[in-house]
C-alpha cells in the first residue's frame, strides 16, 4: 500500500477516528492490528518473515534478561562466600551464555535477510565464476520477492537484542507489545530505524486526542507529500529516461541527471520520512529524526552525520564500535604500532573498522556490486580526507579567511560537497560499476554542454512547465530549510496570524493536490528507499 | 588526568580539553577519534572499554572519560 494510494488514505482515516475514540489502553493494541493489516496488504507471506524476527528477539531477550537477573541475584547472595576471582569467573560464565543468544538470535535474523536478499545476487556471481573458467553448469535459485521493510525491521530488532544485552533497555516481557515495536506501520516503508528506549514509551503509551498535536502532525505529512508529490515523483521521469540509456545520454546529461538525482532522492527519503514522522506525530508518538539539512554539509563527513542518521548511528553503534573494541581488533593495533610505528599503527584500526562499517551499508543497500563500490567509494573519501587534515590545516593557516566562517567560502564547500554526493550517488542508479566511470569520463569528453540550453532537456520527458514546477518546488525546499536553521518552521509558521497561516497551509495543500505529479502520464511511485 | 589529557591532545592539540563539556554533542571528538583512541586509553590504564561504555555521557568532557576509567579500573 504505497503512502500515496487512497487506499492508504483511507486506511489512515480510519485509524485515527478509532485511534482517538476507543479507551486509551487499547490504542497500542489497535495500532499493532493496523499495522499487521497494513503488512498484510503489502503481501500476506511477508507476515512469516516479520513474525519470525518478532519472535526469535522476543524470545532471545527474554533469556538474556532472564540470565542477567539470575546472575545479579546470585552475586547478590553469595557476596560474602565468594572471591573476587570466583565472582569474576562466574560473571565471565554467565556472560558467554549470553552472547550465544545474542550471536544465534543475529545468526538466524541475518541469515534470514541474507537469503531473501543476497541469495541471487550470490548465485549470479558464482554462475559468472562459473563460465569464466569454462563451466556449462547454470545454478538456478527461485527468486524470493524481498519482503517489505525487512533491512529495517530487522535492524531495529538486532538493535533491542543488543541494548537487552548491554542492559540499556529492559526486556519486554509480552511479545504483542515488542511485535509493535517492530511492525509500527509508518516504518515499514522505508524506517527510520528506531530503537526501542526511545520508540516504545511512544507507541505503547496513552494518548489523549490533541487537536494541536494532530494538526502538527498532518502538517508535517503535507510537507512530506510536497516534497515526494511535486519534486520527486516529478523529475523522475527525466532521471529515468537518462539513466535508462547513458549511450544516448552522456555528458552533461549524465551531469544534469545526477544533480537531478540527488535532488530526487533527497525529495523522495526525507519526504517519506517527513510523513513517516508526521503519521507518528498525529498519532501522539515521538519518533527519531533522519536528517538535519544534509545538503548544507560542508565535507562528506559532516554529510554522513546528517543523512540518514538512525542508519548511521546504528552502524556505529552496533559494529563500528564493537568491532573496534573488540580483543582481535585490539590485537592487530597493537602489533601494527610495534610494526609500522606510532602513528601509522593508530590509524590502523580507523581503517579496517570503518571499511567493515562502509562495506556492511553499501551490502546493507542493496544487492548488487554498484552499492558495494558506492560503500567502499564513501569510505576511500573518508579516509583520503582524514589523512588531508594536516593539508588542509596548513591551507587555512596560511589563507586565515578562507574558512567556514566565510560565507563565499562555506557556499563553495557546500557546493563541493554537494557535487561530490552527485558523483558518488552515480553508482545508486547506473547499470554496472563501468558503465558509472563510462558515464562520469563521459561528462569531460562528450563536449555536448549546448543540450543545458538549446532545448534538449525538453526531450527527457518533462515539459518546461514540469521544469518550471520542480524549480519552484526546490527553491521553497532551499528557503523552508535555510528558516529551519533558526528554529521550527511549523512554530514559525503557529505564531503568525490565522488569516497567514491559513494562506500558508491550504496553499501548500492546493500546490500538492494540483502540481503533484499524478494522473495521466504519471503514477505515484513507491519510495526509492523502499526496495533497501 | 595528565597522561589523558595527552592523549586527547595528541589527536586535537588545538582544543583545551580542560574546559570543554560536550565534545561529542558539539562534534569535537566523533567516532574516528574514539576509535584511535580507545586502544590507547585501554594500554595506559590498563582498562578494557567495550562498546556498552561509548555513550555520549562517558565521552562529553575529559573529567567524564576519565570518571569512566577510573570506573572501569575499580570493576577490574
Amino acid at each position: 500500500m504505497l503512502f500515496t494510494s487512497y487506499g492508504f488514505f483511507g486506511f489512515l482515516l480510519i485509524l485515527f477516528l478509532l485511534y482517538y475514540t476507543i479507551p486509551r489502553r487499547f490504542q497500542w493494541v489497535l495500532l499493532l492490528l493496523g499495522s499487521y493489516l497494513f503488512y498484510c496488504i503489502s503481501g500476506p507471506t511477508n507476515l512469516v518473515y516479520i513474525l519470525c524476527t518478532t519472535l526469535t528477539t522476543w524470545y532471545a531477550a527474554r533469556r538474556i534478561a532472564a540470565n542477567q537477573q539470575r546472575q545479579k541475584a546470585y552475586l547478590r547472595e553469595h557476596k560474602e562466600d565468594l572471591s573476587r576471582e570466583e565472582k569474576k569467573s562466574y560473571r565471565e560464565g554467565q556472560k558467554k551464555i549470553r552472547r550465544r543468544w545474542v550471536a544465534g538470535c543475529l545468526l538466524l535474523n541475518l541469515a534470514v535477510l541474507g537469503v531473501v536478499k543476497y541469495t541471487g545476487f550470490v548465485i549470479a556471481n558464482l554462475n559468472g565464476i562459473l563460465h569464466a573458467f569454462g563451466g556449462t553448469v547454470e545454478l538456478t535459485w527461485a527468486s524470493i520477492a524481498l519482503p517489505m521493510g525487512i533491512s529495517f525491521y530487522t535492524f531495529m530488532a538486532i538493535g533491542y537484542l543488543i541494548d537487552v544485552y548491554r542492559e540499556t533497555v529492559p526486556a519486554e516481557q509480552n511479545p504483542f507489545r515488542f511485535a509493535l515495536f517492530v511492525s509500527f506501520f509508518p516504518q515499514l516503508v522505508q524506517g527510520p530505524i528506531g530503537r526501542y528506549g526511545d520508540l516504545a514509551p511512544g507507541l505503547l503509551g496513552e494518548h489523549p486526542f490533541d487537536a494541536h498535536t494532530v494538526t502538527r502532525g498532518l502538517q508535517r505529512m503535507l510537507w512530506g507529500y510536497f516534497k515526494k508529490m511535486v519534486v520527486a515523483d516529478r523529475v523522475l521521469t527525466a532521471v529515468t529516461t537518462i539513466i535508462g540509456d547513458t549511450t544516448a545520454y552522456s555528458g552533461a546529461y549524465i551531469l544534469f541527471g545526477m544533480v537531478l538525482y540527488t535532488v530526487e532522492l533527497y525529495a523522495d527519503f526525507t519526504g517519506g520520512i517527513d510523513i513517516t514522522i508526521g503519521i507518528a506525530e498525529a498519532l501522539g508518538i515521538p519518533m527519531a529524526e533522519n536528517f538535519h539539512r544534509p545538503y548544507f554539509s560542508k565535507s562528506l563527513k559532516e554529510y554522513w552525520r546528517r543523512w540518514h542518521i538512525t542508519m548511521c548511528s546504528w552502524f556505529r553503534d552496533y559494529l563500528f564500535y564493537p568491532v573496534s573494541t573488540s580483543k582481535w581488533m585490539l590485537k592487530i593495533t597493537k602489533a601494527a604500532r610495534s610494526r609500522l610505528g606510532e602513528r601509522v599503527g593508530k590509524r590502523i584500526p580507523v581503517y579496517l573498522c570503518s571499511f567493515t562499517v562502509w562495506l556492511a551499508t553499501g551490502v546493507w543497500h542493496g544487492a548488487s556490486w554498484n552499492f558495494i563500490v558506492w560503500g567502499l567509494a564513501n569510505w576511500v573519501v573518508l579516509m583520503l580526507s582524514e589523512e588531508l587534515e594536516p593539508l588542509y590545516a596548513k591551507f587555512h593557516a596560511r589563507f586565515p579567511g578562507l574558512d567556514n566562517r566565510n560565507l563565499p567560502y562555506k557556499i563553495f564547500a557546500v557546493g563541493r560537497t554537494f557535487l561530490l554526493i552527485c558523483v558518488l550517488n552515480l553508482f545508486d542508479i547506473t547499470s554496472s560499476i563501468g558503465e558509472t566511470f563510462r558515464a562520469l569520463v563521459s561528462i569531460f569528453t562528450a563536449g555536448n554542454w549546448p543540450v543545458l540550453w538549446d532545448g534538449s532537456l525538453l526531450e527527457l520527458g518533462l515539459t518546461g512547465l514540469d521544469y518550471g514546477i520542480a524549480g519552484v518546488a526546490c527553491i521553497i525546499m532551499l528557503a523552508v530549510s535555510l528558516v529551519q536553521r533558526r528554529g521550527s518552521v511549523r512554530d514559525k509558521i503557529y505564531a503568525k496570524p490565522y488569516p497567514v497561516r491559513f494562506v500558508l497551509w491550504y496553499g501548500l495543500f492546493l500546490i500538492v493536490l494540483l502540481m503533484g505529479a499524478y494522473g495521466i502520464g504519471y503514477d505515484a511511485s513507491q519510495f526509492i528507499y523502499n526496495r533497501f | 588526568m595528565e597522561e589523558l589529557l595527552s592523549i586527547l591532545n595528541d589527536r586535537h592539540p588545538d582544543i583545551d580539553f580542560t574546559t570543554r563539556e560536550h565534545l561529542i554533542d558539539e562534534a569535537v571528538l566523533d567516532s574516528m577519534d574514539i576509535v584511535s583512541m580507545v586502544q590507547e586509553i585501554a594500554e595506559t590504564f590498563d582498562v578494557t572499554i567495550t562498546a556498552r561504555d561509548i555513550k555520549p555521557e562517558n565521552f562529553n568532557s575529559a573529567k567524564a572519560l576519565y570518571a569512566l576509567i577510573q570506573r572501569l579500573q575499580d570493576e577490574e
